[in-house]
């Protein structure tokens, strides 16, 4: 099965490249087949879970050199389950969304399966090599994607940022970050002494023979840092808004929807899986740093006037979110955060895809300029309000019951921190409710009279999965919150072997 | 019973998914559905209230069923039907449907009926979740929702940009006062119990076992009243209500005068107890009452909108109501909630009623309606006089027992409160008198049709039979463990207090009539004789201005401007942009060592030998 969710795209992308570049219906029906049959898959993985025995399951293994103890191994628990689901509905609905790519079209799908393919075999790998390995491959793809196929940055009828400087920025970005982060995975892998990438048998390697606390400290902050750069931590966001404003709507939606989950994944899976001592101590910095992302993020965003700008900053501000949930350290807060990475990566997906639908019959995303959409486009309209609505944590959406999750769970530990992060939700309020007035509200605009609405059933289909993904999880969380806790808790009970509890008092009758 | 209990929730939420999914394009379908769900839920609350009665069935009802399970942490979502649930939902469902009914004609011709009314219905859910919640997280949830229907009903006619701000401010503004919420309920749970696997959101649970030591009770106890101060538009968060009037009226009715901003004071009811032992927070409590239903009163004076001295009026009342809790009134508190959702829905139909055959709002427009629209004045004469406080109408009995409590515990609010009924009934007068006698200025209204008059007769009978329905014994049997009786002034303290309130309010109707009906004095001399007061009143104590004077001011030009700045001058172009100069230095430097001539190379190729050979030697 998962051999299936990973080559289904890779298979596609090699059949593309037997058709003619003119042969444009092929190249997008391979390419949904291509992303359905991951999609179908990911919804077996979620259904057929066995959270009662936990741990990785679906597991795939091939030995490949074996000296250095390097092996193709795939594997899932409950967390990358969760985010596998949600990269193949971003992936799924991105290929429905750019039918609107008219130039270059193989070439586009061609570098599109392939950023599918990385981010699979991240979800999917068990191997730090391969881990790796699928890393690079899902951020090289990003490079030509915003550079040929993207737009700029404009403001008021001026180029704020090229889209050639965006993707410069954002390659060189990731890039570096993904150095630091192997020269601590080479680092970790000599001083383990295992002489193995493999996750699970490192895992019980160390479990035997923990590395040096102190010697955790040095490789821990590595890591982080290398994978929180793509999360992305802040100060070391500012890549990202510009990225996801020049990307395309199907690139942004993958950008912000998937590709900053590959960084909390990392950091979930790596350093805080193999060093415990190393997450202990620096795991309550990354809690105050997060605050920043949360307030200074929402804070930029309502600056912004560029709707992709704005839904940028919004994302690594909610991102700040998923990485106070893990800097918690309590398995309530953790799948808190494990959750909202997929109700944030759906519906940021949807906003870009609706930013994308009207953007290219209005040619302006800058928010002074738009207006009454919601006459011309009630259908696009009322998915944007969900959008916001998700986006400000409404009830009946993944994310508010994700935001109580982390509330709920850094209670305890973090008290300063969660009256932050309980206010970054009225920051989100005030800029989404001003994008939704600003687009769609208002006198409708005789410049926008040409537009139309998403009106067959197959223009609708991405929005609908999307809204309906993001309710179904936040009306019914229950078995999605199983299957991420039978994974989060026994890595938080690792983590902290004994929760520090507050002094029991006597209750008051 | 269970099964009637989960009707009542999940009746208006079938009639939701019904118009979402089939009766966007078909109009009848889409008022049918959501008038017979919220018909069902008020059908299947009657039976069980006639259960309650006559013993065959024991309140409290509790079913539950967890929502979410995570070892160490429960939330459940269930249905809570005692005394008190039981009256709100009556109110929310019966009231409701009678302006369901109603709306089916004022929205006849709009064209987004459908989604009008698909909306309507999720309040609907929305409300009632909030009623028959069994703990915080499931009020919470519904608490959002309301907010969510009322934003989007609020800015129906959003091409309207006054009423897309409208929906937009009042939705921030709960937020804001969410914020506070949400933090009183999660410290609430921290604190529920000392084992924090133990810890719980139930009400019936945290009512019974109360909270642990140490746990900043008084904080807490301010926190939770955050946000009743939002949803029932206390001061100085009351901001969003009268700009809510830009909401078709039917929503106005129900969203924005009887049910909705009633949840405020719905939520004190339901954590009464915790309230009820923390003084500080009870003098919070009724101070902001007792001065929102006095400053409101004073803006309903200087308003010519109708249906926006109506929304003052509600701020007032709604002051009223939480000054009574404050006091200790629960049951004059939510007896008064019970007969202002009589009255106060019945003044905004009769208005709407108006609006729809005038198309005029402004009442120095109207005038001498009682002749064009004889049904419509009569049952907004009855409102009228209800809000007043005339006996033996039902507002007058509600009112009396908020004073009554008043009176007995705090003569400085029992003052405030007095003046308060003098000028509700000046404020009503002047309305009346201005838009209903007299001669027509220009606007000659046309009766509404049957299916709007209808809902208005209703109404208006329960507005006059509403003190004689025995609704103090109802609620105060409400109350768990040992009855608290309120109020308590003695007769003669009662006597008093009722004759006082008479008198005001009579002063205040007479005062109107002077001025406005027989027109002794001409009303604008009045208000420049008083032209100080007057203009404070009419820039509404500048409150408005204050706020966005910070929105734009402090939080749009520094905050946000200066997080901006940070982001532009210290991280891109300080961090990243000095990162690049630091590497392109690097790259010139280095480059030197790239001459180009070739004689330089073998020079520090055989320097390079050197080296290595006298190092090897070594």
């Amino acid at each position: 099965m998962l051999l299936t969710i990973l080559l289904a795209p890779t298979l596609g992308a090699l059949a593309l490249l037997a058709l003619r570049d003119d042969q444009h219906a092929w190249v997008r029906r391979i390419a949904v087949i291509a992303t359905s049959v991951p999609l179908l898959g990911a919804l077996y993985l979620a259904t057929h879970y066995d959270v009662a025995r936990g741990g990785y399951q679906h597991e795939v293994f091939v030995p490949w050199v074996a000296s250095l103890g390097i092996g193709f191994h795939l594997g899932v628990d409950g967390i990358s389950t969760m985010l596998v689901l949600l990269h193949a509905l971003c992936g799924f609905t991105g290929v429905l969304v750019s039918y609107s790519i008219k130039e270059r079209v193989k070439e586009y799908y061609l570098f599109y399966l392939f950023l599918i393919t990385g981010v699979f075999g991240v979800f999917l790998s068990l191997d730090l090599f391969f881990f790796y390995f699928f890393y690079e491959m899902a951020v090289i793809p990003m490079f030509p994607l915003i550079g040929i196929w993207g737009s700029d940055v404009k403001e008021g009828g001026k180029v704020r940022y090229s889209k050639e400087y965006a993707t410069m920025k954002l390659t060189i970005y990731l890039t570096l970050g993904a150095v630091v982060a192997l020269v601590g995975l080479l680092w970790l892998y000599v001083s383990t002494g295992a002489r193995t990438f493999d996750l699970p048998a490192l895992q019980q390697a160390l479990a035997a023979r923990p590395l040096d606390a102190s010697l955790q400290r040095w490789l821990f902050p590595l890591l982080l840092i290398g994978f929180g750069v793509i999360a992305p931590m802040w100060p070391l966001h500012s890549w990202s808004p510009i990225g996801h404003a020049a990307a395309p709507s199907a690139v942004s939606m993958l950008h912000a929807g998937v590709l900053m989950k590959l960084g909390s994944y990392a950091i979930i899976r790596l350093p805080m899986t193999l060093l415990p001592a190393g997450a202990q101590f620096w795991l309550p910095w990354l809690a105050s740093l997060c605050v920043m992302n949360i307030i200074y993020g929402g804070f930029v965003a309502m600056s912004q006037r560029d709707l992709k700008l704005i839904i940028g900053y919004s994302s690594s501000s909610h991102m700040g979110y998923v990485l106070l949930g893990l800097a918690c350290l309590t398995p309530v807060a953790l799948d808190g955060a494990v959750l909202l990475m997929f109700a944030h990566g759906l519906m940021t997906a949807l906003a870009f895809a609706l930013i994308g639908y009207f953007y290219e019959q209005t040619h302006t995303r800058y928010l002074p300029d738009l207006g009454g959409l919601a006459h011309q486009m009630p259908f696009i309209a009322t998915c944007g309000v969900i959008a916001a609505m998700a986006s400000s944590g409404l009830p009946g959406f993944a994310n508010f019951v994700a935001e109580l999750l982390i509330f709920l769970g850094g209670w305890d530990r973090y008290p300063v921190q969660i009256i932050c992060g309980v206010f970054g939700v009225v920051i989100t309020a005030v800029y989404m409710l001003r994008v939704v007035r600003g687009t769609f509200f208002g006198p409708a605009l005789p410049a926008f009279a040409h537009t139309r609405d998403a009106r067959s059933a197959f223009e609708r289909l991405p929005y609908l999965v999307l809204v309906i993904a993001l309710m179904v999880v936040g009306c019914w969380p229950r078995p999605f919150l199983q299957m991420i806790d039978a994974s989060a808790r026994p890595l938080i009970e690792h983590i902290m072997p004994v929760l520090p509890l507050a002094a029991p008092a006597e209750a008051l009758h | 019973m269970v099964m009637l209990a989960w009707t009542i929730l999940l009746a208006p939420l079938a009639a939701a998914g019904l118009v979402w999914l089939v009766g966007i394009h078909r109009k009848p379908l889409a008022s049918s559905a959501a008038i017979l769900g919220l018909l069902i839920a008020f059908g299947c609350a009657l039976q069980l209230f006639l259960a309650g009665r006559s013993g065959a069935l024991i309140l409290p009802l509790e079913t539950n069923f967890a929502w979410i399970a995570l070892p160490g942490l429960t939330i459940q979502f269930g249905v809570l039907i005692d005394p008190l649930s039981l009256l709100m939902t009556l109110v929310v469902t019966g009231v409701g449907s009678a302006i369901f009914i109603y709306a089916t004609g004022y929205m006849h011709d709009d064209a987004a009926y459908s989604r009008f009314f698909g909306v309507l219905s999720l309040f609907a859910f929305s409300m009632l979740t909030i009623v028959l919640a069994t703990n915080w997280v499931q009020l919470f949830m519904g608490w959002e929702l309301v907010g969510f229907s009322s934003y989007l009903l609020i800015g129906h006619w959003y091409a309207k940009p006054a009423a897309a701000e409208a929906g937009k401010k009042a939705f921030i503004v709960n937020r804001v006062a969410d914020f506070g919420f949400m933090l009183g309920i999660l410290m609430l749970w921290a604190y529920s119990s000392a084992d924090p696997a133990q810890r719980t959101f139930n009400f019936l649970q945290l009512e019974h076992a109360g909270l642990v030591h140490g746990a900043m009770p008084v904080l807490i106890g301010l926190l939770l009243f955050c946000g009743p101060v939002g949803k029932s538009a206390q001061f100085p968060l009351h901001v969003w209500l009268p700009d809510a009037m830009e909401g078709p009226t039917p929503v106005s009715a129900l969203i924005h005068a009887a049910t909705m901003v009633a949840a405020g004071v719905y939520l004190l009811c339901r954590a009464f107890w915790l309230f009820e032992g923390l003084p500080e927070v009870m003098t919070v409590i009724m101070w902001v009452g007792g001065v929102t239903a006095f400053l409101a009163a004073g803006l309903a004076l200087v308003e010519n909108d109708l249906k926006r001295i109506l929304a003052y009026s509600t701020l007032s009342q709604l002051g009223y109501m939480v000054m009574a809790l404050g006091l200790g009134g629960r049951t004059a508190g939510m007896y008064h909630l019970t007969t202002h959702a009589f009255f106060k829905a019945l003044l905004f139909l009769a208005a709407g009623s108006v609006i729809h055959g005038t198309h005029e709002q402004d009442i120095r427009k109207l005038g001498g309606l009682w002749h064009d629209m004889r049904w419509t004045s009569l049952t907004f004469l009855i409102g009228a006089l209800a809000l007043c406080g005339i006996p033996p109408l039902s507002g007058f009995f509600s009112k009396e027992a908020i004073l009554t409590v008043a009176f007995a515990r705090n003569p400085a609010l029992f003052s405030l409160g007095v003046l308060t009924a003098g000028l509700t009934a000046f404020y009503t007068g002047r309305a009346w008198f201005v838009a209903f006698t007299g001669k027509a200025r220009g606007h000659h209204g046309h009766e509404s049709p049957p299916v709007m008059l209808i809902p208005l007769f209703v109404l208006a009978a329960l507005s006059i039979v509403g003190g004689f329905l025995g609704l103090p014994a109802l609620i105060a049997s409400g109350v768990h463990g040992a009855a608290a009786p309120h109020g308590g002034a003695g007769h003669a303290g009662g006597l008093l207090v009722m004759a006082v309130s008479i008198a005001v309010v009579a002063i205040g109707l007479g005062l109107a009539w002077l001025l406005y009906g027989k027109q002794v004095v001409l009303p604008g001399q009045v208000a420049r004789a008083l032209a100080l007061p007057t203009s404070f009143v009419e820039q509404r104590y500048y409150i408005d201005e204050l706020y966005s004077w910070y929105v734009l001011h402090v939080q749009q030009r520094y905050i946000a401007r200066s997080c901006e700045w940070v982001e532009q001058r210290v991280i891109i172009d300080g961090l990243v942009g000095g990162i690049t100069a630091l590497t392109r230095w690097l790259g010139f430097t280095v480059r030197l060592l790239q001459t180009g001539r070739v004689q330089a190379y073998v020079l520090v190729f055989l320097v390079g030998i050197v080296w290595l050979l006298t190092s090897a030697l070594h």
